[in-house]
């Protein structure tokens, strides 16, 4: 089961928790199962129109998906995903 | 000429590396007076007795308004003897921090490490190390706290070798804004500014430029512009109530907060470069939407904000120039 890797600002939505195991074959099919484990990441995470925010980079071992097939990227069982933060002020 | 001939009696007293530091306070004296810039077309729907002005930070020697902090605390640790020969600058930064300390660093002879998290952007990354700076990259999914985490720890366990500038928590930060920005606002404007908006990051631009302003005039309005919320693509910026607070911010000092989304910011990126010619990066994007927004309600004022950087360190970023 691939596993989503939660950042700090993110937590608070997921219960706490620094990883989620979710299931999926795609990046896209994979977060829509983390968001509904924890629904209140959604609006974080999706425009009004479901589409992915622009600003949200979700990283593949070291590789960012918007460089691969975005959402349409497979997954495979042992896939770890780390959505990444903006790097705030200073 | 008194004063040449003074200069040339005192000059063999100065030992050849003490010259070439005062040499290199050349390139530190450049910092500030930046430009005060009109925005006029994103203005269009502004009452026409309302203006609004941003400091044009980025004309400053190390390319954003970090010269400022980052002159001052180098300024205040060599004077007060805490930063000594032989140690190193250490802080934590997001980026344009780390370009100012290791542009002064290597003016002064100053060896700088930063504690950066692994994700910024390559140019961020670049230009650090083209400037020989040390980088100690930090866990991407802590973001700039897990980066202050790191240093302290770093500065605790060898306080020997670190002189540890601590951004967030040093006066030095604000008070520069507070000797430099504040008095160069009030100059350009005549006097006539009446608001004030800047976004927080560290809080340094928006503590030190309001103090100065209200002891000139304390009728002066403060904004904020922070994220609207703790998860937000404003590289820079700050959502205060879910990270670690800079000890020199004070909540007391804005009238009121914006909030601004990312895709707001990212828009007005656009929108300064291709209609205004204001090549700038995204916390300006939030400044220039705070500003505007109180902007608009305003009969009559002039308006000023601060654009921290322009917009070179963020070409990597596709998603917010729309050009794929």
């Amino acid at each position: 089961m691939p596993i989503l890797r939660i950042p700090t600002p993110l937590r608070p939505y997921a219960e706490g928790q620094t990883e989620v195991n979710v299931q999926g074959q795609t990046v896209g099919e994979a977060l829509g199962d983390l968001t509904a484990q924890f629904p209140e990441l959604k609006k974080h995470l999706f425009s009004d129109a479901g589409e992915l925010r622009a600003f949200v980079n979700l990283f593949l071992g070291e590789e960012d998906v918007r460089h691969l097939e975005g959402v349409d990227t497979p997954l495979s069982e042992d896939d770890k995903l780390r959505i990444i933060p903006s790097i705030a002020g200073g | 000429m008194t004063s040449k001939v003074n200069t040339i009696t005192t000059k063999p007293t100065v030992s050849a590396h003490q010259e070439s530091e005062v040499e290199g306070m050349a390139l530190l004296k450049a910092v500030g007076n930046t430009p005060l810039l009109p925005l006029r077309r994103v203005t269009k729907n502004i009452s026409p007795d309302v203006k609004v002005y941003a400091k044009a930070e980025w004309f400053n020697p190390g390319g954003s308004v970090k010269d400022r902090p980052a002159f001052n605390i180098i300024r205040s640790a060599l004077y007060e003897c805490r930063l000594l020969p032989g140690m190193r600058l250490l802080d934590s930064t997001s980026g344009n921090m780390g370009i100012a300390y290791a542009t002064f660093g290597a003016a002064l002879d100053i060896n700088v490490t930063l504690a950066m998290p692994e994700n910024a952007s390559p140019e961020r990354v670049s230009i650090l190390r083209a400037l020989g700076a040390e980088v100690v990259f930090t866990d991407p999914l802590e973001g700039s706290d897990g980066a202050i985490l790191v240093a302290r720890q770093m500065a605790k366990e060898q306080p020997d070798l670190y002189f540890y500038a601590n951004q967030y928590d040093n006066p030095a930060n604000w008070q520069a804004h507070y000797n430099s920005t504040g008095p160069e606002i009030v100059e350009q404007t005549q006097g006539a500014v009446t608001h004030f908006v800047a976004g927080l990051g560290t809080s340094g631009t928006l503590t030190g430029v309001s103090r100065y302003l209200r002891e000139y005039n304390p009728e002066v309005e403060i904004v904020a512009a922070q994220p609207d919320a703790a998860f937000h693509g404003l590289e820079g910026l700050k959502h205060m109530p879910t990270a670690i607070q800079p000890a020199i911010y004070d909540p007391k000092i804005p009238d009121r907060i914006a909030e601004v989304t990312t895709e707001a910011a990212h828009e007005m990126v656009r929108k300064l470069a291709r209609q205004e010619g204001y090549f700038v990066g995204i916390s300006s994007g939030a400044a220039a939407v705070a500003a505007l927004q109180l902007a608009a309600e305003l009969e009559s004022g002039v308006v000023v904000t601060a654009f921290p950087d322009a917009g070179y360190k963020y070409l990597s970023d596709d998603a917010l120039w729309e050009t794929r």
